[in-house]
């Protein structure tokens, strides 16, 4: 039987829920295949291109460029090149008349206390067993860069995001700001969360805290999944820690954020808003500099972290087209250590290529479960 | 009030003001004359009593502020004569950098906040002044000084009004010359000033303005009463205006007569010299040195200013934010 | 992200400043709730509710009702900045501003210029403004002109609960004089703001919605007026991106010129009478500087050359509608 394939907002992570049409690169009939992308979404956080998924003939474009839908609301329709076009009609508005559903609203995020310190955890699949896995963003994000990351990996275990010391909705004011002091900050964390054991993810400056709590506390590391990682290597390209940190002006913020992105056009107007309203807090320049200061000063790494690699299982991931950490900095790792490159992505790439990343992630912990 | 109480030093200091204003006065109604003075100005020669007797109990903490004929207040607070006669040319050096002119002469280092263009507008700003001090526990007070013009205005009602019922630190001080501009006051004036402030419940005193010690006496129990908490003052001085509204106002809306016997009968200069000679306190010849002495200050202001640059063109746009984008 | 209503915004911005520095006075008409009165202690909070809470967190010597004189309360407030407070002064009504512009215009705008730099005079001018509550000609125009045109003051203008707290907070930080302006008919309305304390520089447009097809620029509560149209516009086809400079004074125009170079079609959307208003001062920064790139005329949507109108009728054709806007929009997107 003839198939017809609704294509719809997708789900990116777990706080989307709604996105925007930014542009068709399909028109209506063209030949379809799965990893076409067809149509550049925008949601909060970033602009990504859709894959079609299925094969077929594009048969309706229904949401225009601009606009702005609910997640799972009809975007396009893909057929088999016979569906007849009264049934691509009855299909569409079919659609059209389901009301869409409410969106669900988003997990909310828990303020953990460690000593004076607020820390702003969000924690999915609470109640699933297994290892937990704990996730580390860096310099100057948020537990929102797991966007993409955080619900699709809490399918099988509980999975926590932090905004670190510094950032995000966690306290502006911490100690040094050193990663020992970072690292101690997580540590106390997890223990106010009654976790003991722990896989980690750490993302640039949360791959550097990642690797100071294995020097610190390998005992309760399972396995490390280092995604673009600070600590093991001394230069950071482009002057971005100056850069970000004196960036102010939304144009200036743009900027230093596409530094991050393979394409720089990634990088949507929320996400600079985000970054935006976070730098003008009381405070937020203040914690970044503390934690520059302490971990980039001179806009280099301070500390060479590679001895920690041996302490847990662990595995490096980095963009290949990654302008911040070079790819000097995974090369000469101890043997045990997996190094993953990935295509089309800079230094964000569990943003920029999810897929892949996850993957990474799920096959690193489940090698250092078994 | 006796002369005794003040020091010889404090009597040295109140006849070097007075004079320094009277020729600092005549040295730019000179400038103007001879085309030395792009703008207008208004002068205080034969109101010098006013200024001094309140200033000689205010210290830099203490804040005024002044009218369109402002240069005696600025001299009895403090100001740099070499600055505003400057300024008055409207030369670079100006204690302004030459761009306020006569009528915005103004020292914050010295808590002179500004002669002001508009009559009665500095009346609110000293409440405000008073505000300050009183908020941020200090003992300091502020000074209007208004014309009989500004008493009429409604910012002066409205600010009598605010100092009282806030109980501010405030004195405002009624130099009545007699004119609003070219008009009698006795013509535009209703009612009795001093019986206008106590409508306010604001105890007021009328004063001779050529009398410096009449003035000083006044001055010290409003100052007295506002650093202690007791609030607002008014003091209404009568002064004579030598010149005319501004430097070469015709004047002939007065009679010779009436302003030769102004200048004859109603100088503080003479009356504090008689003063102080009769009770033997200072010897003429401090007194002569001292006219020696400002004769050669204002020359050499005048002297300065004239030779002094115009402001860089770079300053038209400066200044007028301390940062704007 | 808590959501709060703009009244809460402004409320939060008055506490977290004057919890930040005890220089900051809050005056003005009633802003202590009502003094001297038989009632409970700061039961109402002001004309519109802003300033509730203030006096029992600060005391009467920090949050002052003042008698309804204008000019001595906006011309202390200028003289308290003078001298080491940093005031921030309420005219109930923009309107009131007729009695006491001198204190404004020619005293607080210009010590700093006139005493040669010497000077600085920290104060805030809060004020409401704008049309749509029936209160006639005197009590709903929207002056912020007035005031752009005056140099030495800093203008702004807020139009989310999240850009008021922000841009309040930068101006009693602020060490210029700036007249704030909040629409009354925006007090109610909801947005995110971050419990923390946090500053929105002046001079910087926030680009509210993006779009390809037409620019529109609008101010205060005109952004919602705009946004609106926009949401009608784009299900034409029409994809509009709307621009808010946020302060009249100063002027993002980089970011006006840069939009309009990119898009080529504008409509400005302004409370503010059309002759030498708002609408007007910008459509000529762009008739000057952006010429070669227009496809089209500019269009302004303003109200009509007379004072605000009392009956509902009339006000609410006074007042720029996203249907207006649509229209003005339609006309410079053909061709």
């Amino acid at each position: 039987m003839a198939a017809i394939h609704p294509v719809v907002m997708p789900v990116w992570g777990v706080i989307m829920t709604e996105g925007t049409v930014v542009k068709w690169l399909v028109a209506e009939g063209d030949d379809i295949t799965p990893e076409l992308e067809i149509v550049e979404i925008e949601t909060t956080k970033v602009t990504g291109g859709l894959e079609a998924g299925v094969s077929g003939k594009l048969r309706r474009i229904v949401a225009d460029n601009g606009s702005t839908l609910p997640t799972g609301a009809l975007i396009a329709v893909i057929s088999d090149p016979e569906v007849p076009e009264a049934e691509i009609e009855s299909f569409v508005a079919g659609a059209k008349t389901e009301v869409p559903t409410a969106p669900v609203a988003p997990p909310q995020p828990a303020t953990i206390r460690v000593g004076d310190i607020e820390i702003n955890a969000l924690r999915l699949g609470e109640d699933l067993p297994g290892t937990p896995l704990l996730l580390l963003h860096g310099f100057g994000g948020d537990l929102n860069t797991w966007l993409f990351n955080h619900g699709e990996l809490a399918s099988d275990r509980q999975v926590v995001a932090v905004d670190l010391p510094g950032h995000g909705g966690s306290s502006l004011a911490f100690g040094s700001g050193d990663l020992a002091s970072l690292a101690g900050i997580v540590a106390g964390t997890l223990d106010a969360l009654g976790i003991s054991r722990v896989h980690v993810a750490g993302h640039s400056l949360g791959g550097g805290v990642a690797l100071k709590l294995a020097e610190l506390r390998s005992d309760r590391l399972a396995s490390l999944t280092l995604i673009a990682p600070v600590g093991l290597g001394a230069e950071i390209g482009g002057n971005y820690i100056p850069d970000f940190i004196a960036a102010d002006r939304t144009r200036a913020i743009k900027d230093v954020l596409g530094r991050l992105f393979a394409d720089s056009a990634a990088v949507s107007r929320d996400m600079v808003e985000g970054v935006q309203r976070f730098k003008r807090l009381d405070g937020a320049g203040d914690a970044l500099r503390t934690i520059a200061d302490a971990v980039f000063p001179d806009g280099r790494q301070k500390e060479d972290l590679r001895r920690s690699l041996g302490q847990v299982p662990a595995m490096v991931i980095r963009g290949e087209a990654d302008r911040l950490v070079s790819a000097s900095h995974v090369t000469g790792l101890p043997a045990s250590v997996e190094v993953i490159t990935i295509a089309d992505a800079g230094h964000m790439p569990q943003m920029e290529q999810p897929g892949p990343v996850n993957q990474a992630i799920r096959r690193q912990m489940a090698k250092a479960d078994a | 009030m006796s002369e005794l109480q003040l020091s010889q030093a404090q009597l040295l200091e109140a006849y070097r003001l007075m004079k320094t204003i009277r020729v600092f006065e005549e040295r730019a109604m000179t400038e103007k004359m001879g085309g030395n003075v792009p703008g207008g100005t208004h002068l205080y020669a034969g109101e010098e009593a006013s200024a001094v007797g309140v200033c000689m109990h205010l210290g830099p903490a203490d804040q005024i502020s002044s009218t369109h004929r402002g240069h005696g207040h600025s001299i009895a607070k403090g100001c740099d004569v070499d600055g505003m006669m400057a300024e008055i040319m409207g030369k670079g050096t100006g204690i302004c950098g030459g761009k306020g002119g006569s009528q915005h002469i103004a020292d914050l280092s010295k808590g002179m906040l500004g002669a002001n263009g508009i009559v009665g507008a500095g009346s609110p700003i000293v409440c405000g002044a008073a505000l300050s001090a009183q908020i941020l526990g200090k003992q300091d007070v502020a000074v209007a000084f208004i014309g009989d013009g500004a008493f009429n205005q409604g910012t002066t009602a409205e600010s009598l009004n605010l100092a009282s019922i806030w109980k501010l630190p405030a004195i405002f001080v009624v130099e009545d010359n007699g004119f609003g501009e070219a008009t009698s006051s006795a013509f535009v004036q209703a009612g009795e000033i001093v019986e206008r402030a106590a409508s306010f419940k604001i105890p007021a005193m009328k004063v001779d303005g050529v009398d410096f010690f009449a003035v000083y006496q006044a001055a010290g129990e409003a100052v007295s009463r506002a650093r202690a908490g007791g609030g607002p003052s008014v003091i209404h001085t009568v002064v004579p205006r030598y010149f005319g509204h501004y430097a070469g106002d015709p004047d002939n809306y007065r009679t010779a007569e009436e302003k030769a016997a102004m200048r004859k009968d109603r100088d503080c200069l003479k009356r504090f010299r008689a003063r102080v000679d009769e009770t033997s306190l200072l010897d003429a010849a401090a007194l002569d040195q001292i006219d020696a002495d400002v004769e050669a200050a204002i020359a050499s202001a005048a002297d300065k200013g004239r030779a002094a640059p115009p402001p860089a063109l770079e300053s038209l746009t400066t200044d007028v934010y301390i940062r704007y984008v | 992200m808590p959501q709060k209503t703009f009244r809460q915004a402004i409320n939060e911005a008055l506490h977290q400043e004057m919890k930040r520095d005890d220089r900051v006075i809050v005056m003005g008409e009633d802003v202590a709730g009502g003094s001297g009165a038989s009632g409970d202690k700061d039961a109402w909070g002001g004309a519109f509710g802003c300033t509730k809470g203030l006096l029992g967190a600060f005391g009467p010597a920090r949050v002052r009702d003042t008698p309804i004189t204008e000019s001595a309360f906006i011309g202390a407030a200028g003289g308290a900045a003078l001298t080491g407070l940093r005031p921030v002064a309420e005219i109930m009504y923009v309107d009131f501003v007729g009695v006491c512009l001198d204190q404004i215009m020619n005293q607080i705008a210009k010590f700093r210029y006139m005493f040669g730099g010497t000077a600085s005079t920290p104060v805030v001018i809060r004020a409401s403004y704008g049309a749509g509550r029936g209160g006639g000609s005197q009590h709903s125009q929207s002056l912020y002109p007035i005031f752009t045109h005056i140099p030495g003051l800093k203008v702004v203008v807020p139009s989310s609960p999240y850009d008021a707290k922000g841009l309040l907070a930068q101006a009693i930080r602020d060490d210029d004089p700036v007249v704030f302006l909040e629409s009354k008919m925006l007090y109610n309305t909801t947005g995110e703001v971050p419990d923390g304390a946090y500053t929105i520089p002046f001079g910087e447009a926030n680009i509210v919605r993006e779009g390809g097809d037409v620019l529109l620029v609008a101010i205060g509560r005109m952004v919602g007026v705009a946004e609106e149209a926009a949401k009608t516009l784009e299900t034409e086809g029409i994809s509009c991106c709307v621009l808010d400079p946020r302060t009249p004074s100063p002027l993002d125009e980089d970011t006006i010129l840069e939009k309009t170079e990119e898009i080529g079609r504008v409509v400005i959307v302004d409370e503010s009478y059309p002759r030498c208003g708002l609408a007007a001062d910008i459509s000529s920064l762009i008739a000057e500087r952006a010429f070669p790139s227009l496809k089209a005329p500019i269009r302004k949507v303003t109200p009509p050359h007379s004072p605000v109108p009392y009956a509902p009728v009339l006000e609410r054709a006074f007042v720029p509608t996203p249907d207006r806007v649509v229209e003005a929009v339609r006309a410079v997107a053909k061709g």
